[in-house]
C-alpha cells in the first residue's frame, strides 16, 4: 500500500496539465482505479484483515484526492498567472475623459459669507438690481444734490419721452435692500444682502458691475460696539485665522452716523498678503450707525429702534482670501481664470467642516 | 486736499510729528491719502567745506577736492564749474543714495585718481532743475545737516505735503484752518486765532452790487469792493511756493491770493478787473442761450435759471462756479473788484452738473462754504492783495445779507453712549463740542457756521464719537435673536439657485459671471435690446443693455475662449434677466451652454460633437436637483434663437415652461461667432412649483420580493411620430404592472423605406402579487402592442 501511495503521489506532484492529471485520478482513485480494485478485494479478507487494510485504503483515498485537488488548484492558477502575463495594458495611457466643473469665487465667497451671518442669525434678503432713485438714493439720506450722487458714478436707465419721473438707477450699493427689507419685515430685524452693483467706472480696480453684502441690524439697543464684535467675529471666521484686529476709522456715509470705515491689520510680504499680523492697515468695508432718516424711511421708528448697517466687497473679499489679483479677470470667463481660480461643486463652504480647505 | 506742514503750523500751534498728525487726521475721519516728505531722502546728507581745490592731473575740466566732512577730510574728484577753495557744500559719502540719480554712489576712480563721493547739486537732490553747479551755501558748518539746514533757511523745500480725502459732509476741512480747527479738538495742539480788524475804504466803490429778488434764494449775500491802483505781478515765494506744493500754479499775485483763500479758510473769492467791468454788477437769474466765455476759455451757455453775474455788457461771471475770461485780472490790471459771495449748495451743485464744470469754488459752494466769513474773508483778502500790491481800498458794497443758518440740538450724553457703545463723560462731550466751535447752552448744541452737515442730534453723536476715537472701541458680543441652535436662514428659492450652481459644477460646467449688460445687437437676437432695458449713459456700446438672457453672455464668452484656442467650452451661470426696465422687472435663470465637442480628441475614442441629448441629460439633472416634478411634458415652439427642429420645452401644462434645452439657432451662432456645434438649456427656477411637503419623512418604500420580468418590442411608425407618445402609451397599457418603459433603439429608413423609422422599447413588468406566467405576459404584451398601434399608427416590427 506504501508502494500506491508513493506512486501516485509522486505521478501527482509530476503532472504537467489537467489532462494528464485527470488520467492519474481515474487510474487511482477511479471506478476502475487501482485503489478500487483494492477496495474491492475488501470482501474477500477475514473480518480482522478488513478492519486493519479498510481504514488504510481509505486513508489512501482521501490522501490521493487531496493531493489531485491541491496540484489541480496549483495547475489553474500557473494557467492563471500564464494569462495574465498576456494581459498588460498601459496604464500610462490617459483615462476616459470627463469634464471638471468649477464654481466661481463669487458663488462661493457668498456662500462663505451667508454661512457665517447665518450663525449669528441673520437671514438673506434681495432686491432688484434696477432701483428707483428714491431707494437708491433719497430713501438712504443722500438728496438730489448730494454731491455722494456724483461721486457714486451712477448708471442712469433710459427714460421714454413724456415719462418725467426721474430715472431708474442700477443700483450703485446694496443699500437699498436696506429700506426694502424694513418695509417688508420691520424691526428687530438682522439680514445680509448680497449681489451684484454698479458704478460707471472703469479702470485698472474698477470693473461697471461687482458684489457688495450689505448687513443690517436693527434692535433696541444695538451700539457699534456690537457692529465692532461682529465684523470682528466675521473677519476672524472668513479668513479663518484665530485673531485680527481692526480699525475703526471715523469716516462719512450719509446713510449711517456715526460712520467708520474698517481696515484690518495684514501684512504684505513678498506679495503674499497676511491677515491679523504686520504692520499694514488694509480697508475692507465701511460701516456705521444707521441713520435716523433711513430708519425712518424703512418705516420704523428712530427714537425705538437703532442699529448698525456695513457694506462690504465680495469681489475685494475673495480676492484677499484667494490672493486673486485683478477684479476685472472675475467678469472675463477666461476658462484658465474659471478653473484656477474656481471650487469643485462639493467644496461646500460650512462651519462645521470649515469654510475652505 | 493738499496742504503743507507748514500751512498747517499756521493756525496750529503743536510740537506733533508728522506721522502723530497724519494718524490722527485718519482717524478723525480726514483720511491720509499720501505724505511727501522731501526730507526723508536727504536726511542722510550732511555739510562739507571745500579745503583745497586743484586741477586734476589728467582732465583740465575736473578738480581734486579736499572735502572736511563729519568724518575727516575726503577727496573728491568733481566736475561742477564753481567747484573750488573755501564754499561750503553738500556732500555725499559712498555708500549713500543720490535721488535724483536713481543711484548709490560708491568709491571710484576717475583718469587715475580715487573719489570717495561727489558734492550735489539742487537736481541731484530733487530739490530743484538747477544743474549747472554744485549746491553752495552762504552759511552752516562742517557736519550739519542740510534738511536742518533747509528747514532753518529755506523751509519750503522740506515742507512735508499731506494730502487727505475729504468726505462731502465736511466743507470746513477743505480749508487748512478747518483741518488744524479738528486737530485742536483732538488735542494734538492749540488753534491759532487772529484778531479780525475790518478794513475801512477811503471812497465809494465805483462799481455797485445788486442781487434780483428773485436770485435771493440762490445768492443771499454778494459783497465786493474795488481795489484801486494795485501793482499785479508775481506773488511772493513764499505763496508761489506753497500753491506749488499742493499741485497749484501761481498766476499773479491777485489770483494766487484768491486761491490762498480757497484753500486756507475754504472761501473762494473773485477779482474781476475793474477797468474791464461796465457799470454796475448785477446778480441774477439768466433767461436762458446767453454765453459766457469763462477763465477756463471755453464757451458756456446759460440755462434758463442759473445765476450769473452780469455788468452793463452782459454776463461776465458764473455764479459761485467760475468767472468770465472777459473781465478777468491780468498782469496789467490796475483796479481791480474783489467779489466774496455766498451761495446756496443746492443750486451750485445743480448749475455745476447742467454745466459740467468742475472748479474749486464750484466744489466748495456746493459743499457749503461758512456764510459768516463771507464779509470777513472780503477784509482780510483786502489786506492782503493791499500787503501784497500796494492800492487804495473803497468802501465795501453789500447786497443781501447773511442767510440765518441758526439751529440747536439737544445733546443727549446717554444716547451717545447707547450708540457707540464707549464711555464717554459727560463734560468730555461737551468739551469736545466746544473745541469745534459748538456753543453750548444747557444741553442744546448751537451749531457753527461752517458746519452745514451738523442737522441734527445723530450728527452730534457722531463728532463727539469721531473726536473721542473710535479707534479705541471695544467690541461687544451681539446677543443671539433666540436661545439655542440657530434656524436655517436661506429661502427655498435661494436653495435652489446654490443646489443649481453646484449640480451644473458637478456636471462639469464652468461657472461664470457675467455683466448683466451687453450690446444691443446680441441683446437683440435674444429677444431685448429695447429702450426700456437701454442704460442712459453705458461707458461703451457693449454694455448698453441690461441683458434678456443669459445666452448671450455665455456665448459671448465661449467666443472669447475659442479666440483663446479653447473649443471645447461647458459654461453655466445662473443670474437675473432683464425683461423691463421697472424694479422687479428681473427674473432668475440658470443658463448652460455647451459648446464643441464633449472632450479633446481621446485614445479611446470617447470625445463626440456635443448634441442636445447632452444638454437634454443636464437640464434634467438640474431640475431634478432643484426639486422640480419628475412627470412633464416636452413640447416645442420655443423662442427663435433655438434651432426650430432641435429643441424642447420642459413644461407643466402647456403654458408653465420650467425649462428649454436645445441646439442654438445657426444664425445666433454665426452672429455671435462661436465655431463648432452649441447647445445649451436655460430655466426659470421660480417657475418650479414649491413642494407640497410638510415634513421630512417619505413614503413607505414598496418593494416586491417577486421576480420582474422584461421583454422588448420594436414598432415601425412614421418618421414624425415622438418616443415619447410611444413610452406614454405603452406605460398605460397595464399602470399597475409596468414599472418602466425605456426606448433603446432608434433605426431610420434603410428597408423601412422613406418617412418611417423603427422604435424599440424594453418594457419591465414587476407583479406586486404572483410570479408572472407567460400567459400574463402574452396578455400584457397584447395590450402594449394594441395601445401603441392605436396612439401611433404604427405596427409591431416583424
Amino acid at each position: 500500500m506504501d508502494d500506491l501511495k508513493a506512486k501516485y503521489l509522486g505521478q501527482i506532484a509530476e503532472a504537467a496539465d489537467e489532462s494528464v492529471l485527470e488520467a492519474i485520478r481515474l487510474a487511482a482513485v477511479g471506478k476502475k482505479g487501482e485503489v478500487a480494485l483494492k477496495m474491492r478485494e475488501l470482501g474477500k479478507m477475514t473480518p480482522e484483515e478488513r478492519q486493519v487494510a479498510g481504514p488504510a485504503l481509505n486513508a489512501l483515498k482521501d490522501e490521493i484526492n487531496s493531493a489531485l485537488a491541491a496540484k489541480k488548484s496549483g495547475l489553474e492558477d500557473a494557467a492563471l498567472d500564464e494569462r495574465l502575463r498576456t494581459e498588460w495594458l498601459d496604464v500610462t495611457l490617459p483615462s476616459r475623459p470627463s469634464r471638471q466643473g468649477s464654481l466661481h469665487p463669487i458663488s462661493q465667497v457668498q456662500e462663505e459669507i451667508t454661512a457665517i451671518f447665518a450663525e449669528l442669525g441673520f437671514s438673506v434678503a434681495e432686491g432688484p438690481r434696477i432701483d428707483t432713485d428714491w431707494y437708491n438714493f433719497d430713501a438712504l439720506n443722500i438728496p438730489g444734490h448730494h454731491p455722494a450722487r456724483a461721486e457714486m458714478d451712477t448708471f442712469y436707465m433710459h427714460r421714454a419721452e413724456g415719462d418725467d419721473r426721474p430715472p431708474h438707477v442700477l443700483r450703485t450699493h446694496t443699500s437699498p435692500v436696506q429700506i426694502r427689507s424694513m418695509e417688508k419685515m420691520g424691526a428687530p430685524l438682522r439680514i445680509i444682502c448680497p449681489g451684484g452693483v454698479y458704478r460707471a467706472d472703469y479702470d485698472q480696480t474698477h470693473t461697471p458691475m461687482f458684489h457688495q453684502v450689505e448687513g443690517l441690524a436693527l434692535d433696541k439697543d444695538i451700539s457699534m460696539a456690537n457692529l465692532k464684535w461682529v465684523l470682528e467675529e466675521f473677519v476672524k471666521s472668513f479668513f479663518e485665522v484665530d485673531d485680527v484686529e481692526l480699525r475703526f476709522r471715523a469716516s462719512h456715509f450719509p446713510f449711517t452716523e456715526p460712520s467708520a470705515e474698517v481696515d484690518i491689520r495684514c501684512s504684505w510680504e513678498g506679495g503674499a498678503l497676511k491677515i491679523g499680523e504686520g504692520d499694514d492697515w488694509m480697508e475692507i468695508l465701511g460701516s456705521g450707525m444707521v441713520h435716523p432718516k433711513v430708519i425712518a424711511a424703512g418705516g420704523i421708528d428712530p427714537e425705538i429702534y437703532q442699529g448698525f448697517a456695513f457694506g462690504i466687497g465680495i469681489d475685494r473679499l475673495a480676492m484677499l482670501k484667494y490672493g486673486i489679483p485683478d477684479l476685472r479677470a472675475f467678469f472675463d470667463s477666461d476658462l484658465r481664470w474659471l478653473r484656477h481660480y474656481g471650487f469643485q461643486s462639493l467644496d461646500m463652504p460650512a462651519l462645521h467642516g470649515g469654510l475652505s480647505r | 486736499m493738499k496742504f503743507t506742514l507748514s500751512w498747517l503750523k499756521d493756525h496750529l500751534d503743536t510740537d506733533a510729528s508728522v506721522e502723530e498728525i497724519t494718524d490722527a487726521l485718519t482717524d478723525l475721519g480726514l483720511e491720509v491719502e499720501g505724505v511727501v516728505n522731501p526730507g526723508d531722502a536727504l536726511k542722510d546728507f550732511k555739510l562739507g567745506y571745500v579745503k583745497h581745490a586743484e586741477k586734476h592731473p589728467d582732465a583740465d575740466k575736473l578738480r581734486v577736492c579736499k572735502v572736511d566732512t563729519d568724518e575727516g577730510e575726503l577727496q573728491i574728484i568733481c566736475g561742477a564749474p564753481n567747484a573750488r577753495e573755501g564754499i561750503t557744500v553738500v556732500v555725499c559719502k559712498p555708500g549713500m543714495y543720490i535721488p535724483g540719480l536713481d543711484i548709490t554712489i560708491g568709491v571710484g576712480k576717475i583718469r587715475g585718481v580715487e573719489s570717495f563721493g561727489m558734492m550735489a547739486s539742487e537736481r541731484e537732490l530733487q530739490l530743484s532743475e538747477e544743474h549747472d553747479g554744485i549746491i553752495e551755501l552762504p552759511s552752516g558748518a562742517v557736519g550739519d545737516r542740510f534738511i536742518d539746514w533747509l528747514a532753518e533757511n529755506d523751509p519750503a523745500k522740506v515742507d512735508p505735503v499731506i494730502e487727505i480725502a475729504i468726505t462731502p459732509n465736511r466743507p470746513d476741512a477743505l480749508g487748512v484752518y478747518g483741518i488744524a480747527r479738528d486737530l485742536a479738538a483732538r488735542g494734538l495742539g492749540t488753534l491759532k486765532t487772529r484778531a479780525f480788524e475790518a478794513v475801512p475804504g477811503d471812497f465809494a466803490s465805483p462799481i455797485k452790487v445788486t442781487i434780483d429778488a428773485d436770485t435771493l434764494d440762490g445768492c443771499p449775500l454778494f459783497a465786493g469792493r474795488v481795489i484801486k491802483g494795485v501793482k499785479n505781478g508775481p506773488s511772493p515765494q513764499w505763496l508761489q511756493d506753497r500753491l506749488k506744493a499742493i499741485g497749484l500754479r501761481p498766476i499773479s499775485a491777485l489770483v494766487d491770493i484768491t486761491n490762498f483763500f480757497t484753500f486756507d479758510q475754504n472761501r473762494p473769492l473773485h477779482v474781476f478787473d475793474a477797468a474791464k467791468v461796465s457799470g454796475d454788477l448785477r446778480v441774477h437769474r439768466a433767461a436762458g442761450g446767453e454765453t459766457l466765455k469763462a477763465l477756463d476759455e471755453k464757451e458756456y451757455t446759460f440755462g434758463t435759471g442759473q445765476m450769473v453775474i452780469s455788468d452793463a455788457n452782459g454776463p461776465e461771471s458764473i455764479g459761485g462756479i467760475m468767472g468770465g475770461e472777459e473781465t478777468g485780472c491780468t498782469e496789467e490790471t490796475v483796479d481791480v473788484f474783489l467779489e466774496s459771495a455766498f451761495w446756496d449748495h443746492v443750486q451750485i451743485a445743480m448749475a455745476g452738473r447742467a454745466l459740467k464744470i468742475n472748479s474749486d469754488a464750484r466744489y466748495r459752494f456746493e459743499r457749503g462754504v461758512d456764510p459768516e466769513y463771507t464779509i470777513e474773508g472780503l477784509h482780510r483778502a483786502t489786506q492782503m492783495i493791499l500787503d501784497l500790491c500796494g492800492g487804495e481800498p473803497s468802501e465795501v458794497v453789500i447786497a443781501g445779507d447773511v442767510p440765518d443758518h441758526s439751529r440747536a440740538y439737544k445733546l443727549d450724553s446717554g444716547r451717545v453712549q447707547s450708540l457707540v457703545g464707549m464711555e464717554i463723560p459727560e463734560s468730555d462731550q461737551r468739551q469736545t463740542l466746544t473745541r469745534l466751535g459748538f456753543r453750548l447752552e444747557g444741553n442744546m448744541a448751537h451749531v457753527p457756521s461752517w458746519r452745514p452737515d451738523v442737522q441734527g442730534e445723530a450728527d452730534l453723536v457722531e463728532e463727539v464719537a469721531r473726536i473721542a476715537s473710535l479707534t479705541k472701541l471695544q467690541g461687544k458680543p451681539l446677543p443671539r435673536l433666540t436661545d439655542g441652535i440657530p434656524k436655517p436662514v436661506m429661502t427655498p428659492q435661494q436653495r435652489r439657485q446654490q443646489m443649481a450652481r453646484r449640480t451644473c459644477a458637478s456636471l462639469g460646467y464652468n461657472e461664470v459671471v457675467s455683466y448683466t449688460f451687453i450690446d444691443k445687437p446680441s441683446a437683440a437676437l435674444f429677444g431685448g435690446g429695447g429702450d426700456a432695458t437701454m442704460l442712459a449713459n453705458p461707458i461703451s456700446t457693449e454694455m448698453s443693455h441690461m441683458r434678456p438672457a443669459l445666452l448671450p453672455g455665455l456665448l459671448q464668452a465661449a467666443a472669447r475662449n475659442q479666440a483663446r484656442g479653447y473649443m471645447d467650452l461647458a459654461l453655466f451661470e445662473a443670474g437675473p434677466a432683464f425683461h423691463g426696465g421697472e424694479p422687479g422687472e428681473q427674473h432668475n435663470l440658470i443658463s448652460g451652454l455647451l459648446v464643441g465637442r464633449t472632450g479633446p480628441k481621446d485614445v479611446h475614442g470617447a470625445s463626440r460633437a456635443v448634441d442636445l441629448y447632452d444638454a437634454k441629460a443636464d437640464i434634467e439633472a438640474v431640475l431634478a436637483a432643484i426639486g422640480a416634478p419628475a412627470k412633464v411634458q416636452i413640447l416645442r415652439g420655443a423662442q427663435s434663437w433655438w434651432h426650430p427642429g432641435r429643441h424642447g420645452r420642459i413644461c407643466l401644462g402647456p403654458k408653465k415652461t420650467l425649462g428649454v434645452f436645445g441646439e442654438l439657432h445657426p444664425k445666433v451662432l454665426k452672429e455671435m461667432g462661436i465655431k463648432g456645434a452649441a447647445v445649451g438649456f436655460t430655466i426659470w427656477p421660480d417657475e418650479i412649483p414649491m413642494p407640497r411637503k410638510s415634513g421630512a419623512s417619505r413614503p413607505a418604500l414598496d418593494i416586491s420580493d417577486l421576480q420582474a420580468v422584461e421583454r422588448d418590442f420594436a414598432f415601425v411608425v412614421d418618421a414624425e411620430v415622438e418616443a415619447l407618445t410611444l413610452v406614454n402609451a405603452a406605460a398605460g397599457a397595464d399602470k399597475a404592472l409596468i414599472a418602466d418603459v425605456r426606448v433603446f433603439d432608434e433605426f431610420i429608413g434603410g428597408s423601412l423605406g422613406e418617412g418611417k423609422k423603427s422604435l424599440a422599447i424594453t418594457v419591465r413588468l414587476q407583479p406586486s402579487d404572483k410570479t408572472l406566467k407567460e400567459k400574463d405576459i402574452e396578455a400584457v404584451s397584447g395590450k402594449i402592442i394594441a395601445k401603441v398601434t392605436k396612439a401611433t399608427g404604427g405596427t409591431l416590427r416583424g
